[in-house]
């Protein structure tokens, strides 16, 4: 063992990660059918239903860093799918149903725990919108219900009912809402395709798409150019650079996202607990720590730094919540970066160069669409560019229709 | 704390100011088309890199234009936005929103 760590300090680049369930790496091939953009849990997950499902194995997934080492790390793992518009709802309700089952399907546990997620509502109007939330997702499937008072109390006995004198009126009582192991989720998609024949490139960034005749025709990167038939980008955190490198502007604009766990307590919340008026989410992992997360940064920035700023009034609002939780102990904070749209809603679908297919615009919403994400994905690319009806709301070009889907059900959004 | 440099107000706490957007050329809304509309409104360059934006200090609602740098998080330099307009900017939008003629064609209604 000291040998073996002596070589790997010694070691000038970075040693590749030996996983027993992933192949070792290889030298890429010259071409490939399908390159996925991107080994983040969207990219793996494409991949994978596109050898599930398609039969497509020619297939590269090129990761600039390691796998689900972006922002696939970096959300707080929140399964839910009570947002706001019927396109929505749709979309996010057949995920919901998909991750279900995940553990079984791959035969490794994502640890996929359904706690159910409670929203508060702090005045009448909000009440008035959870009322329209809660039938809009029933009418889709959804179980999801307005709650008073006396049950909220009886869901999280430790949550103050009066939190910075807003005083909780009702609850958006969403049972499906749940929570997995992130890392575990893109760990397994990238097991299940790899072991149908899928490559992944780990270590491998993109450093230009080669556009000819409006089509793409080969992806270049530092490890060598490969030819491609198509190329999807799912690059959440960056879409708008790699966009750039194919020669075409997206409406994202990038902003960083601040989240934090505390020390492990012993199991008393059960729900993942959010308020709309004080933009915060507080939930408890399976190992007792308290994860806490709110709305993104005030201003646009590709850095993940953390500020002070935010944590205070992150903190203060969970503390208004959770009084008690003032005596522990943080342990971690990082942040991640997200694509906001102006409505909140993601962009996937055609680009304006013909075979390059967007997964772009993820904002706050992008974990717990991992699986549908890449089942659509999957069936647009083997198609041939034919977009999925359950996808077609989302496409890029909505913008220069005007036909947005306000999705006011976002983390980010004001409610 | 972060501070930025208000052209009016001199070094100020951060979360003071309001981030307001790329500066770009606005096309004229009256004859432009939807598509230019639309990417004036909703697309962006959103870049890794020095970025000339717009900011408000909201105390004092006063707009100046900042450049920064969105992957080191450092100000650069802010300004008035006279350095950059030095003419007021016309547009020739119609002025017949007064008449209800006007109005009906605003509301794209007729015509």
């Amino acid at each position: 063992m000291p040998f073996s760590l002596l070589k790997y300090g010694l070691n000038k680049d970075y040693p590749f990660e030996l996983d027993a369930d992933l192949p070792r790496p290889t030298d890429l091939k010259s071409s490939y059918d399908v390159v996925i953009i991107g080994g983040g849990g969207h990219g793996v997950a494409t991949a994978y239903y596109l050898a599930k499902y398609h039969g497509i194995t020619n297939v590269a997934v090129l990761e600039k860093g390691y796998l689900g080492g972006g922002n696939t790390a970096r959300n707080t793992a929140v399964i839910r799918s009570n947002y706001l518009t019927p396109e929505g709802v749709r979309f996010y309700s057949q995920s919901v149903e998909m991750f279900k089952d995940l553990s079984n399907e791959f035969d490794f546990n994502i640890m996929y725990s359904e706690r159910g997620q409670l929203t508060l509502a702090h005045t009448d109007a909000t009440v008035r919108a959870f009322r329209q939330r809660a039938e809009v997702n029933k009418h889709f499937g959804g179980r999801t219900e307005l709650i008073g008072p006396d049950e909220i109390r009886e869901l999280v006995p430790t949550l103050n009912m009066n939190p910075a004198h807003l005083p909780v009126l009702a609850g958006l009582w969403h049972k499906d809402g749940a929570t997995a192991r992130h890392d575990a989720v893109a760990w397994g998609y990238a097991k299940g395709a790899t072991q149908r024949g899928v490559e992944l490139h780990q270590l491998t960034e993109v450093t230009d798409v080669v556009v000819d005749n409006g089509r793409v025709t080969a992806i270049k990167t530092n490890r060598g150019t490969v030819k491609c038939g198509c190329a999807i980008q799912a690059v959440a955190g960056h879409s708008s650079l790699m966009a750039a490198k194919a020669g075409f502007r997206m409406p994202i604009t990038t902003y960083p996202l601040q989240a934090m766990v505390t020390q492990p307590v012993k199991p008393f919340l059960d729900p993942l607990v959010s308020s709309s008026a004080l933009h915060c989410y507080v939930q408890q992992t399976s190992r007792g720590e308290i994860v806490f997360g709110g709305g993104s940064d005030p201003y646009p920035l590709y850095n993940t730094r953390s500020t002070l700023e935010l944590k205070e009034s992150l903190l203060a609002h969970a503390i208004e919540m959770f009084p008690f939780m003032a005596d522990l102990r943080l342990m971690r904070q990082w942040a991640g970066i997200t694509d906001m749209t102006s409505d909140y809603s993601p962009i996937m679908g055609l680009s304006p160069v013909e075979n390059y297919y967007l997964d772009a615009g993820w904002g706050t919403w992008g974990f717990k669409s991992t699986p549908i994400c890449g089942k659509t994905m999957a069936e647009l690319v083997a198609s041939g560019g034919k977009v999925p009806a359950l996808i077609a709301p989302f496409s890029m070009d909505r913008f220069d229709a005007f036909r947005q889907v306000n999705e006011m059900g976002a983390t980010a959004a004001s409610h | 704390m972060k501070i930025m440099h208000c052209p009016l107000n001199g070094p100020r706490n951060i979360s003071e100011f309001v981030h307001g957007g790329e500066v770009k050329a606005m096309p004229d809304p009256a004859n432009c088309t939807d598509h230019d509309w639309a990417d004036y409104v909703f697309y962006t360059d959103n870049k890794a890199g020095v970025v000339v934006e717009w900011w408000l200090h909201a105390p004092s609602s006063y707009w100046f234009i900042a450049e920064r740098h969105t992957v080191t998080d450092d100000i650069i330099r802010t300004y008035d936005p006279s350095e950059v307009f030095k003419q007021r900017v016309e547009f020739s939008t119609e002025s017949d929103v007064s008449t209800e003629a006007g109005q009906m064609k605003l509301k794209g209604v007729g015509a």
